[in-house]
């Protein structure tokens, strides 16, 4: 039987969503910066850059706080079972209609090629672009105090993880985004990620929470 | 809990806003219209010359104006002769060389090369009288030039091959009587014709700066500051603050923006952050030789070609010299972008009867240091003066030719037109070997440009630099710039790996598509 789940809850949708128009942002005005096109002013590029640089770190902290008080972090650890079956999926079955081959559950809601992915994202590209991003934004010359301890030469190597790092973002952005069309139906999991909910399968084993139970929940645990 | 979060939020939103709104705003002038309110206020003179019994007088020699000069001013002629004005010579320190005194005795440059058999006529611009052929006169007092520096009447002139001396024409007591600050002309009149013609030398000094408009220097501006040449250049004991690296070495003594606009005159921190690096020069002077032309390229090689057994001269639709049988040919610029060099404040020079090691590279007369990993070096604007001039290609040194003398068979390049004879006899009144051959070698001179400072809507824009394809940076490839610089690699491969992606997610969808109308129609 179908039930519509309460799957994303509000901040993990206000995240998402901010963090989206976040990375758009940067990478416009930081592939300006890079001097691949002129649009915003060079100037208006690199404060606009800045200023959004220090969103993204806010919203990333607020959600590191929200992935460990909820306990989501867990969703993102790796598993390699029935990678297979979902590589397989997305290469054959998919075209002939297959079942997905792992069930989207509230507290499985990452297949494996998800889990993966996302936590390379998060343990690794983002990492590198936050720790880049700051050392180039704070990167002094040589001998002229600001981050000296480090001992670089050049703001080279700092500005080259960066890039490298926005071109994997990007790339991560058009497969993102053709990746949501392939769930039930082509919107699924996009109005999911706008409403919250999602029609899935019901799961006799795990408690489905709607916000209603939620709130019950709370209520209990005061 | 909920309740308790949202309560906090707000609480600190107010607070913030609460903050932000009672900020009191910078109630102190900004520091530019502090300086602006200082620099125009008019220097009113403590005395008046004219009341002076002691000057209304006939003065005959020019040397009776210094003596009674000194008879009130009784030390200052000992700073004068302290001063590189006076001895067109310092005593600096070069890596390699050691302590030397560099100056017009010994240095050489690309122009007319040097003073040598010259002094009658370059001591024009020497802040003294009686200039000897041999560059003596530097030890009496009473040969200092106090008036061609302090005449306010605009009425002092020296005299053409005089030794410094005035023109006869000039009224020395009316001179004498009207002294004071010097003013933009008394300065202007050797430093804006340098090279032997208006704007020659520097491309940033020039007659136009006697009264520029705001375009051309908004310091100096009649209409705007005004301000005068010894209000930057100030000085103490007569030494001046600021020099020309065409002869100076050491980082020592230097006139900056700095010391009136601090190191952090920008409202923008990323501004500020520039000037780490970048000196002021370099954003806010665009271009210079805004009004007249100034001289880029200069040929020797081809001098001494003559019309009907005379010299003749060609000039271009502005005037300009464009070639003289007496110097060759030559090329001007106006409007011109500045070259872009690190510099670190020292610099070495090439000096007379100096060996050129490597003569199928352009010799450099000056030799400006500096690098991106030097924490000194800053980028600066600067213009380079190329020619072709006469090298000795068996000594391996530049040739001081005999340019001038008063008339024929002298052995004057300007008269005779014989390389032959000129350098022989030019390079035995230095005192240097001369093998009996000449060549031209290419050389270039190294001016950095520090006036024509432009107004700031005209100052260079960020993407003048940061760019990929045409920075005005693009010759200073010792370190990474963001937009002009970046690894064909990473862009490479980055840019690959976001096709590919665009192309798989396309055929995917592709096949998707084909696939679920198949199992449609076969439904």
């Amino acid at each position: 039987m179908k039930k519509q789940v309460y799957i994303y809850r509000s901040f993990e949708r206000f995240w998402h969503w901010t963090q989206a128009f976040l990375i758009f942002f940067l990478a416009a005005t930081g592939f300006e910066v890079h001097g691949s096109f002129v649009f915003f002013g060079y100037k208006n590029a690199v404060e606009y850059h800045n200023i959004a640089a220090y969103a993204f770190i806010i919203l990333i902290a607020f959600a590191i706080f929200w992935h460990f008080s909820t306990g989501e972090w867990k969703q993102y650890l790796p598993t390699f079972s029935n990678i297979k079956a979902q590589i397989n999926f997305y290469l054959v079955g998919i075209f002939d209609n297959a079942p997905h081959p792992t069930k989207k559950t509230v507290l499985s809601k990452l297949n494996p090629l998800q889990k993966l992915v996302y936590f390379a994202l998060k343990v690794l590209v983002i990492p590198v672009m936050v720790i880049s991003g700051l050392l180039y934004m704070f990167y002094r010359y040589p001998q002229k105090g600001g981050i000296a301890g480090l001992n670089l030469d050049s703001v080279e190597p700092i500005a080259l993880f960066h890039t490298a790092g926005a071109f994997a973002l990007i790339a991560f952005i058009v497969v993102h985004l053709y990746l949501i069309t392939t769930g039930h139906k082509p919107t699924t999991n996009l109005k999911a990620m706008i409403t919250g909910y999602e029609e899935l399968e019901e799961d006799k084993t795990e408690k489905s929470a709607t916000p209603k139970e939620e709130l019950k929940a709370e209520t209990i645990e005061k | 809990m909920k309740k308790i979060v949202i309560i906090l939020v707000v609480f600190f939103l107010a607070i913030v806003s609460v903050v932000l709104f009672l900020r009191t705003k910078e109630i102190r002038q900004p520091l530019t219209v502090q300086l602006k309110e200082k620099y125009s206020k008019k220097h009113i003179p403590s005395v008046d010359h004219s009341k002076f019994s002691s000057l209304q007088k006939n003065f005959t020699h020019p040397q009776e104006v210094t003596e009674t000069c000194i008879t009130c001013h009784t030390e200052r002629h000992k700073e004068v002769m302290k001063s590189n004005h006076w001895n067109w010579e310092r005593e600096e320190y070069v890596k390699g060389r050691g302590i030397i005194h560099i100056g017009k005795k010994n240095a050489i440059n690309n122009f007319c090369i040097g003073v040598e058999g010259n002094e009658q006529s370059c001591s024009k611009c020497h802040v003294g009288f009686g200039m000897t052929d041999a560059l003596t006169g530097y030890t009496d007092s009473t040969n200092i030039d106090c008036l061609v520096c302090h005449d306010n009447s605009e009425t002092y002139a020296k005299g053409s091959e005089m030794g410094g001396a005035p023109d006869p024409g000039v009224d020395l007591a009316k001179v004498a009587q009207n002294v004071g600050k010097p003013k933009r002309t008394n300065c202007g009149v050797c430093h804006f014709f340098g090279g032997g013609g208006n704007n020659v030398k520097h491309g940033d000094l020039e007659k136009a700066m006697f009264e520029p408009s705001r375009e051309v220097d908004v310091h100096m501006a009649s209409e705007g500051v005004n301000m005068s040449c010894v209000d930057c250049h100030t000085s103490e004991n007569h030494m001046m603050k600021g020099k020309m690296y065409s002869l100076s070495s050491m980082n020592r003594g230097r006139s900056s923006c700095e010391q009136c606009h601090t190191e952090s005159p920008h409202e923008a921190a990323i501004l500020n952050e520039h000037t780490l690096k970048v000196a002021c020069q370099t954003c806010h002077i665009p271009v210079y030789a805004k009004v007249n032309a100034t001289k880029t390229d200069w040929d020797w090689s081809t001098a001494g070609q003559l019309k009907d057994g005379k010299p003749f001269e060609i000039d271009d639709k502005d005037g300009n010299h464009t070639y003289l049988s007496i110097k060759g040919s030559f090329k001007w610029g106006k409007n011109l972008k500045p070259e872009y060099i690190w510099f670190n404040g020292t610099a070495d020079h090439y000096l007379l009867g100096d060996t050129v090691s490597d003569t199928s590279k352009v010799l450099k007369i000056n030799t400006l240091n500096g690098s991106y990993a030097d924490p000194e070096s800053k980028i600066i604007p600067v213009k380079v003066h190329r020619a072709k001039q006469p090298f000795d290609p068996i000594t391996k040194m530049l040739i001081q030719p005999k340019l001038f003398a008063d008339k024929k068979g002298e052995g004057a390049l300007w008269k005779d037109f014989d390389w032959l004879r000129a350098s022989d006899i030019g390079m035995t009144e230095v005192g240097l070997p001369f093998s009996g051959q000449y060549t031209f070698i290419n050389t270039e001179m190294t001016w950095p440009v520090n006036h024509m400072v432009s107004t700031k809507e005209l100052t260079v824009n960020c993407i003048e630099c940061h760019s990929r394809n045409e920075s005005r940076l693009a010759g200073l490839d010792d370190f990474y710039m963001p937009a002009r610089d970046y690894s064909a690699v990473i862009d490479f491969s980055g840019k690959w790996i976001v096709i590919l992606s665009l192309l798989g997610v396309f055929v995917h969808a592709g096949v998707r598509i084909f696939s679920a109308s198949k199992r449609r129609k076969g439904n």
